[in-house]
């Protein structure tokens, strides 16, 4: 405490800090009780409803998320009797986000690189085009793009889960470039006088010089590839293929209405949130940094 | 466009010019196949199948301006209109008002990481998680919110299931989700006014409430228009949160543009109907981005 704070009672911040108080706790306490409540049975849930703590501790609700319990044992537990197994939607979900990623993130920077320090006819033109592409909303080229990946015998494939997102978003070409301006002549010219050619100057230089930039828009990429929900569960049906958003609509559904598997359905939620809070937590603040510059741009 | 690549002083050879383009061709090109592929041609598509009744199976037949006649007379999208629009004004004027206390108090007393990083947790996990969590946690029997309810002795709500309530919860949830995101951005528009305009302000005896008012809101102006339009085309597209907990009812509450072109497309396979519906939503959403550019630009004066 400072000597003007306790000279008069700050009343003003005490409640500004109750209230910051409120809204982190009205944030985090959800997450709190869909942990608490994974790890508890269904048939406790009713009866201890307010319990701060697990009611009837147990990780069976993981287990036959997990597939690692019997469908009689199951059944006994309040679960479905429909064969659920993460472990596959969990795989499903790291082959959708990762491929796109690397990917889309490579050749987006390519792209990146040549709008922004190669000098060709009609550059401007074709960026001009790029750019218009962030103004039409999703569902209505998802229509035409569902009947061309039909049409191509792609659905319920990987390919055709992340091929409309594979080679470019306009977003990614859009940010990378920004940063790619920015970059001194100077080094450029250095190596292109050690007789660098373009791939060499991009992967040896521009790419290394913007490695902050582009982490940050491969993590942006991948929490929204893995987060994804409408496109999958348009093309991406079939359990081969099924990501964890999909599969998890697709166990709400599944668990009866009377009596739902809120025990098992958390478990599910937390099995499908956890690897974007262990990436979010680990580089945070790269996502914050960037979010704050989008906003001011 | 301002700076262009290497040195304009050394003219470079007209054959070195030419090996440029070519490498530029080669970097452009993935991007540029994806980008005709899966946004060009489909946005042109798009526009051709709303004059068309394709419907999957068939070829589908051109059919002139029928499905834009339909519109028209059809009460259903009339409400999916109103139902849209009532979500997005409860969304983003609830989202917009908490972003911004949320945006002071950061600026004011609370700039740790750690607490716009949990506050941002939410936002980055997915819309369908959030939607089973808050399904759970409004639960009607059981739901911790329902026996918070009970035990101040108001009577029990079911959320999702009251017509009158259904759209407001689900304009709540997202509020939940993304509030964080926006206090953010909010946030960042704040830090950037210069800290002298503050300066001034106490030097006149303005308290912080009023130089919040007077100072800061004035001058953050330009953000917030930017940050309402981004929020405000994004609400416009909520799917996953209805998809997964009302699937547009009870009777038609929540069926919002998005969701009904959903129906159409994949469960009546109506993809003609669909693809003209999706192109009013489009023009609704351009209309929007254009308000947005007369705003900005008009606001632009004030921090410079």
């Amino acid at each position: 405490m400072t000597t003007t704070a306790t000279r008069r009672i700050p009343v003003g911040r005490i409640i500004a800090w109750i209230v910051v108080g409120f809204f982190l706790l009205a944030t985090l306490f959800p997450f709190y009780w869909m942990l608490r409540t994974s790890f508890s049975t269904n048939g406790a849930l009713p009866s201890h409803s307010n319990s701060l703590l697990p009611a009837d501790t147990t990780v069976d609700a993981y287990r036959r998320v997990l597939g690692l319990s019997s469908v009689s044992e199951s059944l006994a537990k309040g679960g479905s009797t429909a064969s659920v197994n993460f472990w596959l939607y969990l795989r499903n979900s790291f082959v959708v986000a990762i491929s796109t990623t690397v990917v889309q993130t490579i050749f987006s920077a390519l792209a990146a690189y040549a709008f922004a320090r190669m000098r060709w006819p009609g550059r401007n033109v074709v960026f001009t085009i790029f750019l218009f592409a962030l103004m039409v909303p999703p569902i209505f080229t998802t229509l035409p793009n569902f009947v061309l990946i039909r049409d191509l015998g792609l659905l319920n494939t990987f390919l055709g889960i992340v091929l409309p997102n594979l080679l470019m978003s306009p977003f990614a070409v859009f940010f990378l470039r920004q940063f790619f301006l920015n970059i001194s002549n100077e080094v450029e010219e250095a190596a292109r006088l050690d007789g660098a050619g373009h791939l060499r100057i991009f992967f040896r230089i521009i790419v290394p010089m913007s490695a902050a930039p582009i982490t940050t828009l491969a993590i942006l990429t991948y929490v929204a590839s893995w987060n994804d929900y409408f496109w999958p569960l348009l093309v991406g049906q079939d359990e081969n293929v099924r990501v964890l958003t999909v599969a998890l609509g697709i166990f709400k559904a599944q668990t009866p209405n009377g009596g739902p598997d809120w025990a098992g359905l958390m478990a599910a939620t937390v099995i499908a949130a956890l690897p974007v809070i262990v990436l979010f937590s680990l580089l945070g603040k790269r996502v914050i940094n960037s979010i704050q510059f989008s906003g001011v741009k | 466009m301002t700076t262009t690549s290497t040195a304009r002083r050394r003219r470079p050879m007209l054959r070195e010019r030419r090996r440029e383009t070519w490498y530029a061709i080669a970097f452009v090109l993935p991007a540029a196949i994806g980008f005709v592929a899966f946004y060009l041609v489909p946005a042109v598509r798009g526009v051709w199948l709303s004059f068309t009744n394709y419907d999957l199976f068939s070829p589908g037949e051109f059919v002139g301006g029928e499905n834009y006649a339909k519109i028209v007379d059809d009460h259903v999208f009339w409400n999916a209109l109103l139902v849209t629009l009532e979500y997005v004004v409860v969304n983003i004027g609830l989202q917009t008002a908490v972003a911004l206390l949320l945006a002071a108090l950061m600026q004011r007393l609370a700039r740790s990481l750690v607490i716009r990083g949990i506050l941002l947790v939410p936002y980055m996990v997915s819309g369908v998680v959030v939607a089973l969590l808050w399904q759970w946690l409004l639960d009607y029997q059981i739901g911790i919110v329902n026996n918070a309810l009970d035990f101040i002795g108001l009577p029990r709500q079911s959320f999702f299931g009251d017509p009158a309530l259904a759209i407001f919860t689900v304009a709540f949830i997202n509020v939940w989700k993304s509030m964080g995101y926006t206090a953010l951005l909010l946030f960042a528009g704040l830090q950037a006014i210069p800290k002298d305009v503050y300066e001034a302000a106490a030097i006149d005896g303005a308290s912080e409430v009023k130089a919040f008012w007077r100072v800061s809101l004035p001058l953050l102006r330009p953000v917030l228009a930017l940050v309402l339009i981004i929020s405000l085309i994004g609400s416009f597209q909520i799917f996953d949160t209805i998809a997964v907990t009302t699937k547009g009812g009870p009777v038609n509450a929540t069926r919002v543009i998005y969701y009904y072109i959903y129906d159409l497309a994949f469960n009546r396979y109506d993809f003609g109907y669909a693809s003209a519906i999706a192109l009013v939503l489009f023009v609704i959403l351009i209309g929007i981005t254009l308000i947005q550019l007369r705003l900005t630009r008009a606001n632009k004066s004030d921090l410079a």
